[in-house]
């Protein structure tokens, strides 16, 4: 069993839940209310990382984080660290691949609610952060809880992207995903056995922990 | 629940996209009911109060403030307005159990007080015992309660409500109604009601404002309406029949009468001064239509007798409906009598009858409005 690895794959995938869930609370949100032309453009661009090769995504990161392209420079010059082969680069990396599991799930939820839930809120005396806090959020925990799952569950076993970006050092960019690689390189089946498990067991309990908490506040809703 | 009130007045107007061009004023105490046809801008006024739509032009008054001016570029977000909406599906938060839900409205009070209050609110409205139920669990006449509830909790300024009745069975509808009567008593407060049912309209509001595309036509209470419509573009809003196009003649002794086909028609008022050959709309309700019996004589028979022929006679329960169709036009005439009357009478389809027009019932129309409505009329049928 890579220790490491798995360490830096529950890191990976905590920090990268995590920080896009607000991301996805504001952008879906934005995505299911707000009505501007440039709409469908912005729903595509937060879907590409869903049908694009992770390689292909991959290389593009790669590209724009070297210290030639300008995204690179100016983290560099800001930083004084580089991205490509740091953990830094693999989690942004993974921010803009789980992109669309966070956004999607909330936006959906968002676009559920009523439009006179929150005029009735407004009515009612709330304000729009009230209203926001109050009213909307307990309707989209379902939808939250999904793209926390799923973008944890995603980066869990996320492979083409992190490996161009990060390729695989030990302790900092190695996840398991890639160990598992690594393993079967080496003829190691047992160990790649023993972490393909371990893998399966943290995706099935994900998984489990979303249709439970879901299921519950579904079950709520409707009084059965 | 003694708020300080006063009237609520409306006037707005804009081209588009939604067209609007109205206005009117509700006392408090006062019910009126905002009546048309869907998209005639009923909802939209009611929102437009409410603060959740900017009309273009205008302005909106209540209780001495005002929440809207487009002179003063002045706008007052609903959550300023203290505004008690009901709305059409009722809007509850569907995480929220009922009382939850009411004490959403009760933000101006102090945090350990809201939950008593809320439960009073409750009890008013007749849910004892129901405030930990959330509104999945509510049959639709229990959610329009607390949808009513949590819209008077917030101690409003003006009592607004869309199409409150539509949702629930007519039973329901109903004891809601009943409800709504008895509530009025204790409310000092404008109330608007939005409806397309004339029959709730008629029973429940003191006056009615009758809207077609975005405009207010006539504001007057049910009985002067459903008598004296403004135009007959309002008596057709109104579901009301015979209307009828007429030409002004002078008889013999220099009377001015209505000339209708071959019939000189005596008229209670509104004829003097106008002068012979005015060609002009007229209407009369179906109450003031008499019918002539039988070889016997009747009562009034000889104002304004008219005959024709049943064309159509339809019979709901204890009364009928009767349309005559004459040979001079095209124009039918409808009117409603008992079934057994109609029995008795030997009216059926195809027969002669005789009727009476009573001349106080005969209501005058400028004539233009109909001819410009004719087409839309065409166009609906």
């Amino acid at each position: 069993m890579d220790w490491p690895a798995l360490w830096v794959s529950l890191r990976l995938a905590a920090l990268t839940s995590l920080l896009l869930i607000p991301l996805g609370l504001w952008l879906g949100r934005a995505l299911a209310l707000a009505r501007f032309r440039a709409r469908p453009l912005c729903e595509a661009l937060v879907a590409l990382p869903l049908v694009m090769p992770p390689t292909v995504l991959g290389f593009y990161l790669m590209q724009s984080f070297g210290q030639q392209a300008p995204f690179g420079a100016v983290w560099a010059s800001l930083t004084g660290t580089t991205l490509n082969f740091t953990f830094s680069g693999i989690l942004l990396a993974s921010l803009v691949a789980n992109l669309p599991f966070a956004v999607q799930p909330i936006q959906r939820a968002f676009e559920a609610i009523p439009a006179n839930l929150r005029e009735a809120a407004w009515c009612c005396g709330l304000s729009p952060w009230q209203t926001l806090w109050r009213i909307e959020l307990p309707l989209v925990w379902p939808g939250l809880v999904s793209a926390l799952a799923l973008t944890f569950a995603h980066t869990l076993g996320e492979f083409g992207v992190i490996l161009m970006v990060g390729g695989a050092i030990d302790g900092e960019t190695r996840t398991l995903a890639i160990a598992i690689y690594d393993r079967v390189q080496a003829f190691d089946e047992q160990g790649a056995a023993l972490m393909s498990a371990m893998l399966l067991l943290v995706s099935f309990m994900t998984i489990g922990v979303v249709y439970g908490l879901s299921g519950r506040s579904r079950r709520r809703r409707h009084g059965h | 629940m003694d708020t300080e009130t006063g009237d609520l007045t409306v006037r707005v107007t804009q081209a588009g996209p939604i067209p609007l061009d109205a206005a009117f004023r509700c006392a408090p105490g006062e019910l009126l009911a905002l009546v048309g046809p869907s998209g005639s801008g009923k909802t939209t006024l009611l929102r437009a109060i409410a603060g959740l739509y900017r009309p273009a032009e205008g302005d909106i008054r209540c209780a001495g403030e005002t929440w809207f001016a487009s002179a003063g570029q002045r706008w007052t977000r609903p959550q300023q307005r203290r505004v008690g909406l009901v709305f059409q599906d009722y809007a509850l938060f569907p995480h929220l159990d009922a009382r939850a839900n009411v004490m959403v409205a009760l933000g101006q009070l102090p945090v350990a007080e809201r939950r008593p209050v809320a439960e009073a609110w409750l009890a008013r409205v007749r849910l004892e015992g129901l405030g930990g139920r959330l509104p999945g669990e509510l049959s639709g006449g229990q959610r329009q309660r607390v949808a009513l509830a949590r819209a008077l909790a917030r101690q409003p300024r003006v009592l607004l409500l869309d199409e409150p009745f539509s949702a629930v069975d007519q039973v329901t509808r109903r004891r809601l109604q009943r409800e709504l009567a008895l509530l009025r008593e204790e409310i000092r407060i404008p109330i608007v009601l939005v409806t397309h049912d004339l029959d709730e309209a008629a029973a429940l509001a003191d006056r009615l404002c009758v809207l077609h595309a975005g405009r207010s036509l006539q504001q007057a209470p049910a009985e002067a309406l459903f008598r004296r419509p403004a135009s007959p573009e309002v008596a057709r809003l109104l579901d009301r029949h015979n209307v009828f196009a007429g030409t002004v003649v002078a008889d013999e002794a220099g009377r001015r009468r209505l000339q209708w086909g071959p019939w000189r028609l005596e008229v209670a008022e509104g004829l003097e001064g106008l002068s012979p050959g005015q060609r002009l709309a007229w209407y009369l309700p179906n109450s003031d239509i008499v019918l002539h019996r039988r070889g016997r004589p009747s009562r009034g028979e000889r104002e304004n007798p008219v005959t024709g022929r049943v064309s159509e006679m339809a019979i709901l329960g204890g009364m009928a409906s009767v349309a005559l169709a004459f040979d001079h036009c095209d124009d039918t005439l409808r009117f409603e009598i008992a079934t057994h009357a109609a029995r008795r009478n030997g009216l059926a389809r195809g027969e002669t009858a005789t009727v009476s027009l009573l001349a106080s019932g005969i209501h005058l129309m400028p004539q233009a409005s109909l001819s410009r409505e004719e087409p839309a009329h065409a166009r609906d049928a």
